[in-house]
């Protein structure tokens, strides 16, 4: 009983991630296709203001889901570390260069080498987002197999770990481009706004249809998975795709209200639905279940303990920092006269 | 106790070494980034609340300049953090599949805090310009206090991997666990506090050099000597401290690990009237050169010359850690730079004793820009001692670090990846901070001297300022 609900909060837990942290890394996509200097630049400002002041919080998720995953389910856990490897570092060098390349772009001066630490943020903002989805991909496949001691190309590069990967990348740019209306909305410019309406329309039908045929793809690679997928987490992915359908039915109307709620319980629900898909099974293609791969009963009630305090200590803390940023009093450092992004050109009005 | 499994003899063909090298030089690298994270919170907070309470500009200035840097410092110590995370699964899966659930516990509490850190670090360092000054100023706060408590939940795990306890296991699995056992095991209560000092030591020291070498390039005024006092005064108050924290540490590790000792301390074989190294090298069972006193590690370990200290022959020379010569010289380093940190307290006391000012003599000035450098070497020296003393073991007497390696080929190609990427990082770091030192000597922050004041006429066209 206890292992499900630790299994439930690890679900959770990437949920949260692939939402907000999702949304961070989505970010960096726009950043990369906003075009040159000039044009891009009131895109890429209003991106880097968005991000700023939550990336590190919203990237904690991650480090959360990590520990959760080795406490309690570590027979798992060190066999996707070994067969997931080469991807599993790549999407490691992906967080590396994008969350420096990040900070650093903000410190320099020239345009040179603005262009040079924005396009690694941007690119390694794609980076991080495929290979976590190719790993996802490589697991719900079921090609990590217990007894395997080596990580092997094939194992992550089966056309399921490539359209979960592709899926990752465009859910993050969904979430992004959803966000980012918003922060456009409350800054009053309708041009972003429409901006990015248009692209979390392409990205959410992108999203859509890479689901789709991910689904599809499952039947084959593995049908167990498949079979729980259309069954009992039916509910939930009508859920989720009904979510997406009224987010993208809002974007046609341009109403901007709601959009951030049904994006984000449509991507939760899509995240559970693969947690209740695949339950009990911890590792597809291996015996490992919830109730033989898990840690023993004491380490389980300190996680569901430590993950309670977290509720009760972080939420809060998340509540009073996405509210002080969505009221923009959370400001990036002082401006620095002559430091203008994208080099000294003056920014045009929008 | 020890309990050899036949995989060892097999886990030799695991790429051991390259995976060590690697542990090591991504944590030797993150752990600067995490001492000032973990204490530079606090001295940024100490200038800020000079500021309000004295309504003192300088301070002011100080404390924004300061988070400005740590900004830096915070993003790049979090990516760098998140690496080790993968790495306790890609480098070490045989540890994480046997032990996961016990290590695990102490990294879950510190998941709290670094939530809590990264969040009012995004508050604290973005808020400047609109919060107002007390409000900043509190919400600085939990960066301070869950920095300090995060590190302790790291050392707990580390502290565990030295004096494991609080589990049972059959059939080679842990079948039950006891957090607070875990959490506060053997080594725990000197591990702590001396890595937490530690972090205190390198940034307080490391942020006072800064200002110590510009008041010997001639930059003497209140800036300077304000922002060398602040972090210099709670670095060295906190020195002496450290420096029982260590010795205690020292006494406690010849009793429960005493391999690990001998090899610091060049015990060949277990003697009374044992003699202390400085220095030297140790080949084949001979210490070569070195500075020999007789019967003193006998001494420092109980008091009395008489006093029995383990040697390296009481174990199989294969359960002993593979380089004494480097455990010892670290050894040496670490102690040797903690005692030197005490000379400037010591000046220090003096000249506030005689004149009620800081030292004005040139000496000082050079011992204390030393001190940040030398503080940083000693902490990655204690590193050094801890980390390779342990081997061959990564859970004392439990579980040998090849039977942890991954066994996956290759790992010399993410060795070499890490150099390099770790390399520029570095020196972008490095980059990042001079290029915004240069930037305030130039005064081009001065416009926002005002601090808390309206935005800017000229803010950006979002509102917000330019990024």
């Amino acid at each position: 009983m206890i292992s499900e609900v630790v299994a439930a909060i690890l679900i959770a837990v990437l949920a949260i991630y692939a939402i907000f942290a999702g949304a961070d890394f989505g970010g960096g996509l726009w950043d990369l296709l906003a075009g040159g200097d000039h044009r891009g630049r009131p895109v890429r400002q209003l991106i880097d203001e968005t991000i700023t002041p939550v990336w590190e919080a919203n990237h904690v998720w991650l480090i959360f889901a990590l520990v959760i995953f080795w406490s309690a389910f570590p027979v798992a856990f060190a066999a996707v570390m070994t067969v997931a490897a080469l991807p599993l570092w790549l999407a490691a060098l992906g967080i590396v260069l994008r969350g420096s390349g990040f900070a650093f772009r903000k410190e320099v001066q020239g345009l040179g080498l603005e262009r040079l630490l924005g396009a690694t943020f941007a690119f390694s903002s794609l980076l991080t987002p495929f290979f976590m989805g190719a790993v996802v991909g490589c697991v719900a496949a079921g090609k990590v197999s217990l007894g395997s001691q080596h990580s092997t190309l094939a194992a992550w590069t089966s056309p399921t770990s490539l359209l979960t990967g592709a899926l990752f990348v465009a859910v993050c740019g969904y979430m992004a481009a959803i966000f980012l209306i918003g922060e456009a909305a409350s800054r009053g410019s309708d041009r972003h706004k429409r901006y990015f309406s248009q692209r979390a329309t392409v990205a959410g039908a992108l999203a859509g249809a890479l689901s789709l045929a991910t689904l599809a793809e499952l039947h084959h690679s593995n049908h167990a998975l498949y079979h729980g997928l259309t069954g009992r987490a039916l509910p939930l992915l009508i859920l989720g795709a009904a979510c997406g359908l009224a987010v993208l039915a809002l974007l046609t109307l341009g109403s901007s209200t709601w959009l951030r709620p049904l994006s984000g319980i449509g991507v939760a629900a899509v995240v559970c639905g693969w947690g209740v898909g695949q339950y009990p099974t911890l590792l597809p293609g291996t015996g490992l279940t919830l109730s033989n791969g898990s840690a023993p009963h004491a380490t389980l009630v300190m996680i569901v303990a430590v993950f309670v305090a977290a509720g009760l200590l972080v939420v809060p803390g998340f509540l009073l920092l996405f509210r002080l940023h969505g009221r923009q009093l959370l400001s990036p450092p002082p401006p620095l006269q002559g430091e203008q992004p994208g080099g000294a050109t003056p920014s045009p009005p929008i | 106790m020890p309990l050899i499994h036949a995989s060892v003899l097999l886990a030799t063909a695991r790429e051991v070494v390259p995976a060590r090298a690697q542990m090591a030089s991504t944590l030797g690298f993150h752990i600067i980034l995490a001492c000032f994270g973990i204490a530079f919170p606090t001295i940024v907070l100490v200038a800020e609340y000079i500021g309000l309470k004295r309504s003192d500009e300088v301070a002011m200035t100080l404390a924004r300049r300061w988070s400005q840097a740590l900004g830096v410092l915070v993003a790049v110590g979090a990516v760098t953090g998140t690496v080790l995370s993968f790495e306790m699964g890609l480098l070490w899966p045989g540890l994480m599949r046997t032990y996961g659930p016990v290590i695990g516990l102490p990294f879950s509490v510190e998941g709290i805090f670094f939530f809590l850190e990264a969040i009012f670090t995004g508050i604290y360092l973005y808020g400047w310009r609109r919060l107002s000054g007390w409000a900043h100023f509190w919400s600085g706060m939990p960066v301070a206090i869950s920095g300090i408590f995060g590190a302790l939940s790291v050392m707990a795990a580390n502290s565990w991997m030295n004096q494991p306890g609080g589990f049972t296991m059959k059939a080679g699995r842990v079948v039950s666990v006891e957090p607070l056992k875990v959490f506060f095991n053997r080594a725990a209560a000197y591990e702590m506090p001396h890595m937490l000092l530690a972090a205190y030591l390198v940034a307080g020291f490391g942020v006072a050099s800064v200002y110590a070498v510009g008041f010997l390039r001639g930059r003497v005024d209140r800036y300077h000597r304000l922002g060398f006092a602040i972090p210099f005064v709670l670095a060295a108050a906190l020195t002496p401290v450290e420096f029982l924290v260590g010795d205690t540490a020292a006494r406690a590790i010849a009793s429960e690990q005493p391999v690990k000792f001998a090899a610091m301390e060049y015990v060949t074989h277990t003697t009374r009237q044992a003699p202390e190294y400085l220095g030297g090298v140790y080949s084949g069972g001979h210490v070569y050169g070195g500075l020999r006193i007789p019967d003193l590690d006998s001494l420092l370990v109980g008091f009395s010359t008489h006093t029995k200290v383990t040697g390296l022959d009481s174990v199989a020379p294969a359960q002993r850690p593979p380089v004494p010569w480097l455990i010892h010289l670290s050894f040496d380093v670490m102690a040797g730079l903690g005692s030197l940190s005490l000379i400037p307290l010591l000046w220090l006391l003096l000249a506030w004793w005689r004149r009620r000012a800081l030292p004005s003599h040139r000496g000082f000035w050079l011992l204390a820009a030393g001190a940040g450098p030398a503080a940083l070497v000693a902490m990655e020296a204690g590193w050094i001692v801890t980390e390779v003393g342990r081997q061959p073991w990564v859970v004392y007497k439990l579980m040998t670090t090849a039977q942890a390696a991954t066994t996956n080929k290759g790992v010399i190609a993410s060795l070499s990846a890490v150099i390099v990427l770790y390399a520029v990082l570095g020196v972008a770091t490095i980059v990042m901070l001079r290029l915004l030192a240069r930037r305030w000597r130039a005064g081009e922050d001065q416009d926002s001297v005002v601090p808390y004041g309206p935005p800017s006429p000229h803010a950006g066209e979002f509102g917000g300022e330019a990024a």
